[in-house]
């Protein structure tokens, strides 16, 4: 079969993504050809700004060499600009004459910079700051005169004068508006940036208006640039004038062939979601000169995403949607952090949070409407910006946290990575990610070597942050000082995985309203794009099943981890653990005799007691987990599932000389109650029997603490990767009280967070008045709740004895003996 | 696939490796072969060894035709024992031969193949006595 064309206009970032992507998915499909206007193949241009700073080479900033191309049969035309497309005959047309034939044309044109119309544009030595050759001309202009002036003191502006002042150059910064960029900072944090690129130099013309360039010949008309004049009559000397007042889409040639474009100036060529032009269905378009649903993004992370979906549809897979990115800045310009999403001006109805030192050089605003972040503008010290970022996506009510807030994720307690924030001053042995054990080193040689730019893409190769996430920040400083300046985005709607574009949350409702039974209806349903998922999705699909309609969906033990099939603890060698379940965690002599037997018939290596007070045996073969569980004979620890974990208590009023309750019976009774409970994520309880709290309460799933008049019901805490108080939920008088709060609190996480989501994550989510609101301010609803759980609950079997009704395969405890030969 | 004999020994019905699923095969030398049943009532062998860590593929879910690791979630794919990009690294494969519902595996490969590969050690360091 004859291939079909497919022909590129403009080699820049975006477009040679998209072209990756599409040779990474359908490789023999496509004859490809490429115009690029430039000499150059495809390079970081959010690194020309180093290069200019003489910190790194043109070399080492080419992500794709002219072998790439060569290896993969694309056809280059280097130095050719497109001047017209005969879309009737499809042909693109180059101005030397070159012509290329498609059937599938794909225009990346990028961006132009705004060139300001005023008398002396044209002179000698005025250049935009866009692409290599400009960057040359800088660089040698720095050798041979002295005086620079760069219009415009955005993040472009600022490089430009920066790498020109490194390279010896007296230079002064024009700008228009009140502040330093002005677009992404507040007027301190601007004042801010301003003093201290002052102090190393720069120097700064706010708000003056530039009305002329004056050149050296012909009464100021022609020759080299020698001045610039503003309207209230002053000049300054300037050898060397850089326009960098922003940039435009590139839509000249998607004009000249009648695209459909945006407003004058502003809007890109219109696209669809799946990047084809609303034109020409044969026409797709990516990159900063497309406008999407009104947008033209000039950040890498969306322009990729755009790539992603572009090429799908390239391959023709008739999948994936692009449905915009919400996006936030955090820019490093010439050493110093910044960090700005959302509004962060703030306004009349909003309130503001903010922290001003000056002299250390450190400033942060939050700007809060409705008790919801809803913009944040960081100077000096920006490793929570990813975490301000989030807050502020996701919408979340922070009045439970807001006094918290300003200090940062950290001060909520965080651990792995030794208490580091800036990532600039760690050397590159030193540790980011602790869950993963990968250093700076590690993550730096990774961003350089496989080109990444998103911290995905960092996660999936590295898998630094990739884990607890608590790194993250730390990961996008790397980032951005390695890949270049921008990157931080994210899809306005997570999908559950890679199988599906829909959410946790609307994958529950649908499961919930239509009433969905088994995994293949939700997949059929929910046009699921595998036949059965991935082990990501599964589970997660699974255990929404069984928890929204029990006793009628049906659980699907293949959907399942392995622990919650094998009903033990996995291990890195294979074997397993086993941890029996002891009420309250109290246990007897008939019980440690049992156990201790089995240890010495299995040859168990080692015993160990765990943190949830129940005794671990680790290194059992998994030929004998059946057998253990026979002569231990205790239930099922469920120390390997989503479910009930322990329920952790003090000695209590029983013995202790402080004791006012009786925490051991009533951790009993909630063991009793709750055990077999399936949950999104483990689930914890402990039981203190007073407030000396020697159960450790504060940080549990539900903690209980006993007080003379009653009990304390404490929610959401967790002592896993951040250290999480739990919040203190409600007083009660009676441990019927206890059960029913407790079970019905369990009961709306059960019904409601999503899969792998703790307690903690979830009440950030919906917010604790919600919570509090449920079960609190509405007995009916929770009564209700509680009936729900205990009819779940209700004759649920033990997966250690009772194989059958729970599910268990047994087939999976005994391997198949090849030398045996002959099958029946 | 070295070695391949074509001398195919049965092992067990297609029917008795749940579908979705896996069972071990042991054997005498080596780590065990696991063996794969997909939706389509395909069966891949691979050495029951993640490239990774070491772990156990026959206690991964099965999906498509892939498995995910059950230590680290390393996408494994049944048909090559490749690991899915950006991870990288193969585990053994092995023939397999299926008729009238009977598994069978070449009993040479069995015998002789990847049967340097160890499975990884956990538990307590067993300390050498000192001597003198």
């Amino acid at each position: 079969m004859k291939k079909m064309k497919l022909v590129m206009v403009g080699n820049g970032m975006a477009g040679v993504r998209t072209l990756e992507e599409l040779l990474k998915i359908a490789p023999d499909l496509y004859d490809i050809s490429v115009f690029g206007a430039e000499p150059h193949p495809n390079y970081n241009r959010i690194l020309l700004s180093p290069v200019l700073a003489g910190e790194q080479t043109l070399d080492e900033i080419v992500l794709n060499p002219l072998s790439w191309y060569e290896e993969h049969g694309i056809k280059l035309h280097l130095g050719k600009k497109v001047v017209d497309v005969d879309r009737r005959k499809r042909i693109v047309r180059a101005a030397d004459g070159t012509e290329e034939a498609y059937d599938r044309l794909l225009v990346t044109t990028g961006s132009n910079p705004f060139i300001l119309p005023i008398p002396g544009k044209d002179l000698e030595g005025v250049i935009a700051y866009r692409d290599i050759a400009d960057t040359n001309t800088m660089i040698e202009a720095a050798t041979r005169y002295k005086h620079a002036v760069v219009i415009g003191g955005g993040l472009l502006g600022l490089e430009a004068a920066n790498g020109l002042m490194l390279r010896g150059m007296q230079v002064s910064v024009v700008h228009v508006a009140p502040w330093l960029m002005e677009r992404q900072l507040d007027d301190t944090a601007g004042k801010l940036l301003q003093k201290s690129l002052e102090a190393r130099g720069l120097k700064f013309l706010i708000g003056a208006n530039t009305q002329a360039l004056i050149g050296d010949r012909d009464g100021g008309k022609a020759g080299r640039v020698m001045a610039v004049q503003f309207k209230d009559g002053t000049e300054v000397p300037a050898d060397l004038v850089v326009m960098a007042a922003g940039i435009r889409p590139n839509t000249e040639l998607a004009l000249k062939i009648g695209l459909h474009c945006g407003p004058q100036n502003r809007g890109g060529i219109v696209v669809t979601d799946t990047m084809q032009t609303v034109t020409d269905p044969r026409i797709y378009s990516v990159g900063e000169c497309a406008a999407h649903r009104g947008i033209a993004y000039g950040l890498v992370a969306p322009l990729f995403e755009q790539g992603k979906v572009c090429a799908t549809h390239l391959a023709e897979f008739g999948i994936g949607r692009y449905t915009g990115s919400q996006t936030s800045t955090k820019l490093k310009v010439t050493g110093i952090d910044l960090f700005s999403a959302g509004n962060f001006m703030g306004g009349a109805d909003c309130e503001e949070i903010v922290m001003s030192d000056p002299f250390g050089g450190v400033y942060k605003k939050l700007v809060i409407k409705d008790d919801k972040l809803v913009g944040a503008c960081m100077y000096g010290d920006t490793v929570d910006g990813s975490w301000y970022f989030k807050l502020l996506r996701e919408g979340r009510t922070i009045s439970d946290i807001r006094d918290k807030l300003m200090f940062g994720e950290s001060n909520i307690g965080d651990t792995g990575h030794e208490g580091h924030n800036k990532a600039a001053a760690m050397a590159d042995s030193d540790e980011v990610c602790g869950c993963n054990g990968v250093t700076k080193g590690t993550v730096c040689k990774a961003i350089k070597e496989k080109g990444l730019f998103t911290l995905e893409e960092v996660r999936k190769h590295t898998k630094a942050s990739a884990s607890c996430g608590s790194c993250t920040g730390l990961v996008e400083q790397l980032l951005m000082f390695t890949a270049g300046g921008d990157y931080s985005a994210t899809p306005k709607k997570k999908a559950m995985c890679g199988c599906t574009d829909h959410s946790h949350q609307e994958v529950r409702d649908a499961i919930r309203n239509e009433k969905l039974l088994s995994i293949a209806s939700v997949y059929k349903t929910l046009a699921w794009r595998t036949p059965n998922g991935c082990s990501s999705c599964r589970p997660a699909v699974n255990y929404y099943l069984i928890s929204t309609w029990p006793k009628q969906a049906q659980d699907d033990p293949q959907s399942r981890y392995i622990n919650e099939r094998s009903h033990a603890n996995i291990q890195k060698d294979g074997t397993y653990s086993v941890i029996p379940r002891m009420w309250g965690g109290e246990t007897t002599a008939d019980e440690l005799r049992r156990i201790a037997d089995a240890v010495d018939k299995y040859k168990i290596p080692t015993v160990k007691v765990t943190g949830g007070q129940r005794i671990d045996l680790l290194g059992v073969k998994k030929e004998d987990l059946v057998n253990v569980w026979k002569d231990i004979g205790m239930p099922s620890g469920h120390a390997y599932a989503k479910a009930l974990r322990t329920v952790k208590t003090c000695v209590g009023s029983e013995w202790c000389r402080f004791g006012t309750q009786d925490s051991t019976q009533m951790g009993k009774d909630l063991e009793r109650a709750l055990w077999r409970m399936y949950a999104p994520h483990k689930v914890k309880l402990a039981v203190s029997g007073c407030p000396r709290n020697c159960a450790e309460s504060g940080i549990k799933d539900v903690g209980v603490i006993g007080v003379d008049s009653g009990w304390e019901i404490y929610v959401g805490g967790n002592g896993g990767i951040k250290t999480e108080v739990a919040h203190f939920f409600v007083k009660l008088k009676t441990a019927e009280e206890v059960l029913e709060y407790s079970g019905a609190f369990l009961q709306l996480y059960r019904e409601e967070a999503w899969y792998l989501e703790r307690t903690v994550h979830w009440i950030g989510r919906v917010g604790l008045d919600y919570v509090k609101k449920k079960i609190l301010d509405d007995a009916e609803g929770r009564q209700a709740l509680w009936e729900r759980l205990k009819f779940s609950l209700d004759g649920e079997p033990d997966p250690w004895f009772d194989f059958d009704q729970a599910r268990v395969d047994t087939r999976q405890f005994t391997p198949v003996a090849a030398a045996q030969g002959e099958v029946q | 696939m070295s070695g391949a004999s074509n001398q195919w020994r049965a092992i067990c019905r297609v029917d008795d490796i749940p579908v979705l699923g896996s069972r071990r095969v042991a054997r005498d030398v080596g780590v065990d072969v696991a063996i794969f049943r997909n939706d389509q009532d395909q069966v891949f062998a691979l050495l029951d060894r993640c490239p990774h860590k070491g772990g156990p593929l026959s206690q991964g879910i099965v999906f498509g035709t892939s498995v995910a690791c059950p230590l680290h979630n390393w996408t494994i794919g049944l048909d090559d024992g490749c690991a899915r990009a950006p991870d990288a690294g193969c585990t053994p494969r092995f023939a397999v031969h299926v008729s009238d519902g009977v598994v069978h595996l070449d009993a040479v490969e069995l015998a002789q193949h990847a049967i340097d590969l160890v499975r990884p050690v956990a538990g307590p360091k067993v300390i050498p006595l000192a001597v003198g």
